[in-house]
């Protein structure tokens, strides 16, 4: 295993072209998604926590299910909805990486709306009375309580994130794999390593594994500082 | 400034929480410009009445009015037992309720500096408001009360958590507000803060008013068995 | 402000989403097969296609069945595979317009170096897939009804056997997958030429057989009916299919060179 090791590794110091885009297009279609899910799912999330209305339960329990949504059948439902014979066909969006975006914004936003909702459910219990006393009624109390709930809420954005980045059922199959389009590093591992060319697949899986480490170690500094600066 | 919301006059208020009167046909006026001190053991209702007068809680039957007649007034505050500050800087948390209430950026950063000079809190207006101590933690929320330029305040048991200084620091706060006209109610079951801050005294017992009346009277001559026992450190139930 | 505020979050929402490549160059997807993308012919072929027509062409890879069924949802402008029943089946059902032979190469048994079954010994494809069976060897079939699929169950039925039990291992993966699956099991397995050549992974494995004209695996290239599926890029995908037919693109199909192998041959003679 000395070979494939070296030669990825002077894949990395050299900034190999190819696996410089494949990084940059990963990197761009999971921060993208996140940033949907987080638009859609901090106020879908807060919203859920403070409002009472007739099936909120059964809304809760749906988002918690989804949370474990297997990656391929969230490929599968995009990939139904943007083909050309789906109801979005004519958005010609199958095989690019929007169609990505989509299909990892489906695989976020579960998890951003569920840990948004413990979270300001539980910010609520303790602001509640105080936040009513200061005059922010429920709907002012949202922006409030994710801001002040901003540390928790990245914990779980981060590992959005982390899902995003690691699966490649979804991704495989509305993005197809496209050499110079539509390849990130988990497709481009599953195909390197199907063709026995280890190389590649092993700098792709070093660069994911130093970025979830990266990104777990921000996770954890940031909880850690934020203990001491915010209390 | 809209007319004063004071007095305020509650009339036959009750306040029942699954099934179990908290408050029953309770009437009480509370007049402007005085320090009212609730008074009553653990679980008398003191508490409850507050957030009834305040507006966090609703009547179950009966009428709260105030003065100018609106539902709930703009011109009050509270400060509780335990403040909850927000997650920011102390600037950031004097700023908040006056962003709530809708003023202007410039508007509310000149009463966030005032406020600060006000309390001698521009040394630590940065500093996260969760970081400081409890005695500074209550005095930032007394603090926070006072910029939305309350004509009454409701304490509910401000200084229950903290130590002897950091009291003393919190009444005189209190008695200052009082002095610029600011309307106090609050509730303590501590006799000695009673004596140094009551004007008048409601005592409640069981969810009623038993009594309600000048502090003086009230400590040297109380009316009911129950007051008199109260007063007298006895348990009564 | 709500409603303002909400604006601004679907309007950020489909900049998102709005495909980046919305550049002046024209584009077709090709629909194909694991084993020419595993081979490594399009990174040579297409680039020079790319260079002399300035149309890119992106490569979708799957097994045949399920590039057929991707064309035939309207989701490719080109498909290339290899299995021509198939195809002409897909054609006469009008999902494509013409089929067109474009290149071939051959399957080749891979098996453990030692050659167990004696498979070197075999005088026809069937003979060797017999000897398999009956010495109980592993099998590892791609099972994705893929061309490679197609042609590894036609040589059962000829070699009269139906192929069961704990030793045939049906895996639903690509080509290269399957290698490295027979690879780490020490069994057999049917491959094409050319992703046999470029794979880097072989272990102990080698070619145990090879040349019966039973082997012959041709490819075929056919532009889905824009008639069906009227979103079709049927210009480009036809300039497409033109020059792969072309000497241009046929040379650069014959140029192709895993060291010192050629794994296609392109159909037109004088390329070769």
């Amino acid at each position: 295993m000395d070979g494939p090791f070296v030669t990825a590794l002077d894949l990395i110091l050299r900034a190999d072209s190819v696996l410089m885009q494949i990084i940059g297009l990963s990197l761009r279609v999971t921060l993208s998604a996140v940033a949907i899910a987080c638009l859609i799912g901090l106020p879908l999330g807060a919203g859920l926590a403070l409002t009472r209305f007739p099936g909120r339960g059964a809304v809760i329990v749906l988002f918690n299910a989804l949370m474990g949504l297997p990656p391929v059948v969230a490929g599968l439902a995009v990939y139904l909805l943007l083909s050309r014979s789906g109801p979005l066909g004519a958005l010609d969006l199958l095989f690019t990486p929007s169609a990505m975006i989509l299909a990892q914004t489906v695989l976020i936003l579960p998890i951003v709306v569920s840990l948004t909702r413990s979270v300001v459910e539980d910010l609520w219990t303790e602001y509640g009375d105080q936040l009513l006393s200061l005059g922010a009624d429920r709907a002012r109390a949202m922006p409030t309580l994710l801001w002040d709930g901003r540390v928790s809420l990245l914990t779980g954005v981060l590992a959005g994130f982390g899902r995003a980045s690691a699966e490649v059922g979804a991704v495989l199959i509305v993005g197809g794999n496209i050499a110079g389009h539509t390849r990130t590093m988990t497709t481009a591992i599953t195909l390197e390593t199907t063709r026995g060319n280890l190389d590649l697949a092993i700098a792709l899986g070093i660069v994911l594994l130093g970025l979830t480490l990266t990104l777990n170690a921000l996770a954890w500094s940031i909880g850690q500082w934020a203990r001491v600066q915010l209390g | 400034m809209s007319r004063s919301c004071l007095p305020l006059t509650l009339d036959k208020v009750s306040f029942v929480a699954s099934g179990t009167a908290l408050l029953s046909d309770l009437s009480l006026t509370i007049a402007p410009m005085r320090r009212l001190i609730v008074m009553g053991a653990n679980g008398a209702g003191k508490s409850v009445l507050l957030r009834l007068c305040h507006g966090l809680l609703d009547p179950s039957s009966g009428r709260r009015i105030w003065a100018n007649g609106e539902a709930r007034a703009q011109q009050q505050a509270m400060v509780f037992q335990r403040p909850v500050l927000l997650r920011r800087s102390v600037a950031a948390n004097l700023d908040y309720p006056l962003a709530v209430a809708g003023l202007s950026r410039a508007a509310r950063r000149a009463r966030v500096e005032q406020t600060l000079a006000r309390f001698g809190l521009e040394r630590i207006s940065d500093q996260p408001a969760r970081q400081l101590s409890g005695g500074q933690q209550q005095r930032l929320a007394l603090a926070r009360a006072w910029s939305v330029s309350p004509q009454i305040l409701f304490l509910d048991e401000p200084t229950a958590a903290l130590d002897p200084y950091a009291t003393r620091v919190i009444e005189e706060m209190i008695l200052q507000f009082a002095e610029e006209g600011i309307t106090i109610m609050m509730s303590t079951h501590d006799l000695g803060q009673a004596r140094r801050l009551a004007q008048d005294v409601a005592f409640l017992h069981r969810g009623q008013l038993l009594e309600h009346r000048p502090a003086a009277e009230f400590l040297e001559a109380p009316q009911t068995r129950e007051a008199r026992a109260f007063l007298s450190g006895d348990l009564i139930w | 402000m709500m409603m303002r505020a909400f604006g601004h979050v679907l309007a950020f929402c489909a900049a998102m989403l709005t495909p980046t490549t919305l550049t002046a160059q024209e584009w077709i997807t090709l629909s194909s097969t694991t084993s020419v993308e595993n081979s490594g012919l399009f990174d040579h072929v297409l680039p020079i296609f790319t260079r002399d027509t300035g149309i890119e062409v992106r490569v979708v890879t799957q097994g045949t069945g399920q590039a057929l069924e991707t064309a035939r949802r309207g989701d490719a402008d080109v498909v290339l595979v290899h299995a021509r029943e198939l195809e002409e089946q897909f054609v006469a059902e009008g999902y494509g317009v013409a089929r067109h032979d474009v290149m071939s190469n051959e399957f080749v048994i891979i098996g453990p170096a030692t050659d167990p079954a004696n498979l070197r010994e075999a005088r026809t494809a069937a003979e060797a897939m017999r000897s398999i069976a009956q010495a109980r060897l592993r099998f590892v079939s791609r099972g994705d009804d893929s061309g490679t699929h197609i042609a590894e169950q036609r040589l059962w039925a000829e070699a009269g056997i139906v192929p069961v039990g704990r030793q045939y291992l049906s895996t639903g993966s690509g080509m290269g997958a399957a290698l490295n699956i027979a690879v780490q099991l020490d069994a057999h397995v049917l491959s094409d030429r050319g992703t046999w050549l470029s794979f880097a992974n072989r272990g102990d494995h080698d070619i145990l057989f090879e040349g019966d004209p039973a082997l012959f695996n041709p490819y075929g290239i056919i532009l889905v009916n824009p008639d069906r599926h009227p979103h079709v890029r049927a210009a480009e995908g036809r300039v497409f299919i033109d020059w792969m037919l072309s000497p241009a693109g046929q040379e650069a199909i014959g140029g192709f060179r895993i060291g010192p192998s050629r794994p296609f041959i392109p159909v037109r003679r004088e390329a070769r």
